[in-house]
């Protein structure tokens, strides 16, 4: 059974949930629209489809604390960091930046499980929102992404006057216990009009073919890399706004007394990148341009039952400083089915 | 136009190298791109061609000449990149293009406009078509913040100018940096603080930014002691952009891209705008990259010279 909420009521029902747990949602600061703590003063920008970072912060933030060393005379103290026990909810996450956290499961929660991340999937809520308005640089068609039907705990629908939600765990049907009940025949309009435009995108039908993992080698020599990368500035600004990109290192900051051990967001295209005693394989921007769109078209399928790691979100469409990305890969590299 | 000059040029010695822009899969994509007589059809020049392709030289030298096409603001930093003998002049014929002012796609995403399919310039308007219908924007209205503080349409480097220019500059390009200076300390330092704080140490900034041309970046470098991925706390936050700022003081020639690559539109010109107008007041004006083989004031030295650290403290007048 679907609920609804009128929009006028969103407010005193987002500071309902605030009373209890953390609320997390696109909110906007500084002129950016980003997930972020909501508070009653908060502006929420539900009508911005993409924040500039993804939702993956609120997993996977991107610098965490580890462990503290902290030396007392001569000894040292070592205090391990608490993983997260509060609830949360994460409210307004769009059906592609939803995909990306199954992607991040994959990851994080495989053996061995990172217990940071474990605990913040356990304690989170996510409510997703159907994208209304979709745009020009959103490509989620490709990935079997349905932007009319999210997935998350609890999804919803919004409308002019009305929010419609339907819950999908037992998480997410708690949050909306209270509210109305509604006829699931209430949102189909709103999901026609959806996915009228996401048959409408520019880039909904890319042809993946040829970046099965089988193609690997192929794909991996292919000369044109070379042309492909010559703009990239490798500054880390696709990594750095994308939902799925996963990698982090493990940096020490040292307060004088101690040390502060934590992790951060990665990226391929930086210079010191999984950087070894010998040096780096990767020694020209060719490679890490490469290694970004290998992984996430290639390497990550073929270790993932054939499940690409992009979502199509198509931020960094929108945010590349060289307008150099991985629709421009796709639409290079992939085999044309008249070749 | 420009491609037929290009061609044209190709007669003489074929094997030129072209730097210039391509199109791409959104209206507003444009890359930097190295063309050969083979590729040179591809290149475009148009409004979107914001980007300045003085550093993308650093990354393109070969043994070929290289025909490079730079608007005016571009050819600052190709004069002060010459400057620094990080490029040879003599292994460039530059083409000064025309320009009216450069449309940044993120402000008319901004405005409320979504699913841009095209955009049609006519006259000053901007006619915009979209998946959810047609729309109209005046162009000055969306042009890039670079531009509306534009230091005029000459180009101070160039062997031949092709194309036509208007001015875009609007008002006083220190306003905003005069109402920073007006604010008490701590007004300041929580403008700077929400700014900063936004930050995702993408280093576009820096990567983007021709003055910064190290070959490796201490903030990249392990062995440094200062490597930072990102930063550990509001401190280093700071850090980051103040060091940077400082470091290209007196080779910052304002051309905004710091600003425009920022994936979180921090306005980081700002900073180094401020350390221009302090430069100018005390050393006299003085621009960047104005003509091949400058001295700065910061590092150049005359009996004449003020003494800033004497004449004021602690930030006061
Ligand atoms: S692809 Fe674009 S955003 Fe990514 S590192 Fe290269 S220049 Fe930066
Ligand atoms: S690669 Fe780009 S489009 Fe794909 S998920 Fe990452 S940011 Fe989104
Ligand atoms: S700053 Fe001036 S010269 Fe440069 S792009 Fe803008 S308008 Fe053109
Ligand atoms: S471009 Fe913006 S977000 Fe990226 S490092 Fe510079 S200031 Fe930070």
């Amino acid at each position: 059974m679907m609920k609804k909420l009128p929009l006028e009521q969103l407010p005193a029902f987002l500071k309902g949930i605030s009373e209890t747990k953390t609320l997390v949602a696109p909110v906007e600061k500084g002129g950016q629209v980003n997930f972020d703590l909501w508070t009653e003063d908060s502006t929420l920008r539900l009508d911005v489809l993409k924040t500039v970072k993804s939702a993956k912060g609120a997993f996977f933030p991107q610098v965490e604390d580890i462990v503290h060393f902290q030396m007392q005379g001569k000894n040292i103290d070592i205090h391990p960091a608490e993983v997260l026990t509060e609830d949360f909810v994460l409210f307004g996450v769009r059906a592609c930046d939803a995909r990306s956290f199954e992607l991040l499961d994959r990851v994080f929660l495989s053996d061995p499980t990172d217990p940071f991340y474990a605990a913040r999937r356990a304690h989170g809520t996510v409510v997703t929102l159907a994208c209304n308005r979709p745009e020009e640089t959103c490509f989620c068609t490709n990935f079997g992404i349905d932007g009319a039907d999210p997935a998350g705990d609890l999804s919803a629908w919004m409308t002019e006057d009305t929010l419609y939600f339907q819950a999908n765990t037992e998480k997410g049907a708690a949050l909306v216990a209270g509210l109305a009940d509604c006829d699931d025949g209430e949102i189909t309009e709103t999901q026609n009009s959806i996915r009228e435009i996401l048959n409408k995108l520019p880039l909904s039908n890319l042809n993946l073919t040829g970046f099965e993992g089988d193609h690997l080698k192929e794909r991996f020599d292919d000369p044109r890399w070379e042309e492909l990368s010559r703009g990239c500035l490798g500054c880390g600004t696709c990594t750095f706004v994308c939902p799925t990109c996963q990698c982090y290192d493990v940096k020490d900051f040292d307060s004088g007394n101690g040390i502060r051990r934590f992790r951060c967001w990665d990226s391929c295209m930086f210079s010191d990148f999984t950087l070894m005693a010998h040096g780096t394989n990767r020694p020209t921007q060719k490679e890490r341009f490469r290694q970004r769109f290998m992984h996430k078209l290639v390497y990550f399928p073929s270790n993932n039952d054939g499940i690409y790691s992009c979502v199509g979100c198509g931020r960094c469409l929108e945010k590349c400083p060289q307008s150099n990305h991985i629709v421009n890969v796709i639409k290079t590299l992939g085999v044309k089915e008249d070749a | 136009m420009i491609v037929n000059r290009l061609q044209e040029l190709l007669q003489d010695d074929e094997n030129l190298q072209f730097v210039g822009w391509e199109k791409g899969e959104t209206p507003f994509d444009r890359t930097p791109k190295t063309f050969t007589a083979e590729t040179l059809g591809n290149l475009c020049y148009d409004s979107f061609c914001g980007s300045n392709l003085s550093k993308y030289l650093l990354s393109q030298k070969t043994d070929k000449k290289t025909v490079v096409l730079l608007k005016p603001c571009d050819s600052y930093s190709f004069n002060q990149l010459c400057t620094e003998r990080r490029l040879n002049r003599d292994a460039y014929h530059v083409i000064g293009v025309g320009c009216k002012g450069k449309i940044d796609g993120e402000k008319i995403r901004k405005t409320g406009i979504k699913g841009i399919l095209s955009v049609r310039e006519e006259g000053e308007t901007l006619k915009i078509e979209t998946l959810y219908g047609t729309t109209e924007i005046p162009r000055k209205d969306v042009l890039l913040d670079k531009c509306l503080a534009c230091k005029g349409k000459e180009h101070k480097c160039a062997d031949e100018v092709l194309g036509e220019s208007e001015d875009t500059c609007v008002g006083d390009k220190y306003e905003t940096v005069a109402k920073l200076e007006a604010m008490t300390p701590d007004e300041r330092f929580a403008f700077w603080r929400e700014e900063l704080s936004k930050c995702i140490r993408c280093n576009a900034c820096r990567n983007a930014c021709p003055a910064c041309s190290c070959i490796k970046c201490v903030f990249d470098n392990p062995n440094s002691g200062v490597q930072n991925k990102a930063a550990a706390d509001d401190f280093e936050e700071n850090l980051f952009h103040i060091i940077r700022a400082y470091h290209v003081a007196g080779r910052c020639t304002d051309c905004g891209e710091c600003s425009r690559v920022c994936p979180q539109g921090i306005p980081l010109h700002l900073l180094n705008r401020k350390i221009i107008r302090d430069v100018n007041e005390f050393y006299g004006d003085y621009q960047a990259g104005d003509a091949i083989g400058q001295r700065h004031p910061l590092t150049d030295f005359t009996f004449e010279d003020s003494e800033p650290n004497a004449e004021r403290k602690g930030g006061g007048k």
